[in-house]
């Protein structure tokens, strides 16, 4: 507002975000922007607690917050605040040579790794990943960045040919890589839920590739998996700038799922409904990777049961956080349970129970603080069907998700019945043969 | 001696950062509109009432419009900023959290 529209603003801001703030000031040419910051944290604290932060003092500064604010909307503009501060950066393509140990430690320090060894791109291998696909080194794929508010940083197939070559991954993989860079969705999202990304892998390349869509798949026995999933994560954390804890990488708890970006091939053959992709409207003989954001939520169980399957699948949605999209990871034999034990002949009729079924009492729902987040502004400004589920009583139980949230993805290998629910959003997709 | 090698850097491209200024500050908040944007996320609204009493208690001559943005924050609101250019003379973001 301050910068765009020429309003005198402060931002109020917590401590733990102070790092992040001055940086994304600085990247947005105003570093001098007025910003003033408070105790962490807000969530949870009574009006009176806030009002103490409101009166105390801004914990970087040892000012007081309301004088810092009074001062931030009326003291006169130095030069720097009149011009801003205007700088380019560089990305050298290539490092000082060194010792592969040397190399090794400075990609570490650098936080250009997983904290994991790498493969070091040297020239040949980035040469050799580059002969798999016919799109120039120097074509741009696209930009990314670990936030919306964050500027975006551009790469090229060459860029994402290097992090190909850290993870691991074999030349004949690079075309899924790629594709998956494409998307514009990063596996190093910076928010504080600790996010990771999941990819599944549609249509003939995951045989051409030997991928894993049984025994194992979603991890650690297979080496196309593996090293995608990686190579993924660490195109997302080098081509969009960073990922550093504290700066540009701000979830609290962490997710042991990043490292891997659970990446595996959905078990087409094995699955009595339609794949993903041709779900969401690629062509069958396409080969397509789609990307789910979020894997911090879960649930699992074994089977279905005659008796008491409805209420055992309500529970492992009530289980979810409700902001959360479920994403059902069946095993073929499960997948043929919800056919023969519940009836549901379809993916769309699988779907569909979800979408009745998943519910819970209207006051509970528009409590959780991610609904109160995320969900609870759109309702309050009549996008429906948000807007109808707040006129609810607080008693009444309503739907939780729309059914464009809900997926069903088919994978594992019939040694038993298991399946489970992650909570994934599917952020994106993209044809790898695009990427050939 | 260990072996030399040449590796590729594998940091993407940073767009180039143009200075812009900030907007002209006030030379006094008193008599003027000071408009609260809640950014609807972790209790802001909370925290926005709070400044909003401040200001009620210690600088009554200021007015105070608590104003939360139209949607979540992840989305431009470009409704509520020019409300706010129009209407008011200075704006408060709280962010929560």
């Amino acid at each position: 507002m301050d910068l765009k529209y020429q309003v005198p603003t402060v931002a109020l801001h917590t401590q733990m975000f102070h790092r992040l703030t001055q940086s994304v000031a600085r990247m947005n040419g105003a570093p001098r922007m007025r910003q003033v910051y408070l105790p962490h944290p807000v969530m949870g604290k009574t009006a009176a607690e806030l009002r103490g932060y409101i009166d105390g003092n801004d914990p970087v500064t040892g000012r007081p917050v309301m004088q810092e604010v009074v001062e931030g909307l009326t003291r006169p503009l130095g030069e720097e605040d009149r011009s801003g501060v205007s700088f380019e950066r560089s990305t050298p393509r290539l490092c000082e040579a060194a010792t592969p140990d040397a190399l090794q430690r400075l990609f570490l320090d650098n936080g250009w790794t997983d904290g994991l060894p790498i493969v070091l791109p040297t020239d040949e291998r980035v040469a050799e990943m580059l002969r798999h696909t016919r799109r120039r080194p120097e074509e741009v794929v696209g930009h990314l960045a670990p936030t919306h508010f964050r500027e975006s940083w551009e790469f090229t197939v060459e860029k994402v040919a290097v992090n190909a070559v850290m993870a691991g991954a074999r030349p004949e993989y690079f075309p899924v890589i790629l594709a998956l860079a494409s998307t514009g969705v990063s596996a190093r999202g910076s928010s504080t839920s600790s996010m990771a990304a999941m990819a599944v892998v549609n249509g003939a390349i995951r045989h051409e590739l030997g991928m894993n869509a049984g025994i194992g798949a979603m991890g650690p026995y297979n080496h196309a998996n593996a090293t995608i999933g990686r190579a993924f994560g660490l195109a997302s954390q080098n081509l969009q700038g960073g990922s550093v804890p504290g700066d540009t990488y701000m979830g609290s708890m962490g997710n042991a799922l990043a490292y891997a970006s659970p990446t595996f091939a959905e078990n087409e053959e094995r699955s009595p409904w339609e794949p993903l992709h041709v779900q969401y409207g690629f062509r069958p003989d396409e080969s397509v990777v789609s990307v789910f954001a979020g894997c911090r939520s879960g649930a699992f169980t074994l089977g279905l049961r005659h008796e008491h399957w409805r209420e055992h699948v309500k529970n492992m949605l009530r289980g979810m956080d409700p902001n959360d999209s479920p994403t059902l990871l069946l095993d073929p034999i499960v997948a043929r349970l919800f056919i023969d034990v519940a009836g549901l002949k379809t993916k769309q009729q699988l779907i569909d129970w979800v979408y009745e079924n998943g519910r819970m009492p209207a006051g509970e729902y528009w409590d959780y603080q991610l609904v109160q987040n995320y969900k609870y502004p759109r309702a309050t400004f009549g996008e429906e069907p948000y807007a109808s589920r707040l006129r609810a009583a607080p008693q009444e139980p309503i739907q939780i998700w729309t059914r464009d949230e809900i997926n069903v993805v088919v994978v594992g290998g019939e040694t038993n019945g298991y399946w489970r629910i992650m909570g994934a959003r599917r952020a994106g997709a993209a044809s790898i043969d695009e990427w050939r | 001696m260990t072996q030399q090698l040449v590796v590729h850097n594998p940091v993407g491209y940073p767009p180039k950062v143009t200075g812009k200024p900030l907007a002209p500050r006030l030379d006094t908040l008193s008599g003027r509109t000071v408009y609260l944007v809640d950014c609807r996320f972790d209790d802001s609204d909370i925290l926005l009432k709070q400044v909003q009493d401040w200001f009620a208690e210690r600088m009554p001559a200021v007015k105070t419009v608590y104003k939360p943005i139209s949607s979540v924050y992840t989305r431009d609101d470009p409704a509520t900023w020019k409300e706010v250019q129009a209407n008011g003379h200075a704006a408060i973001v709280g962010v929560g959290h």
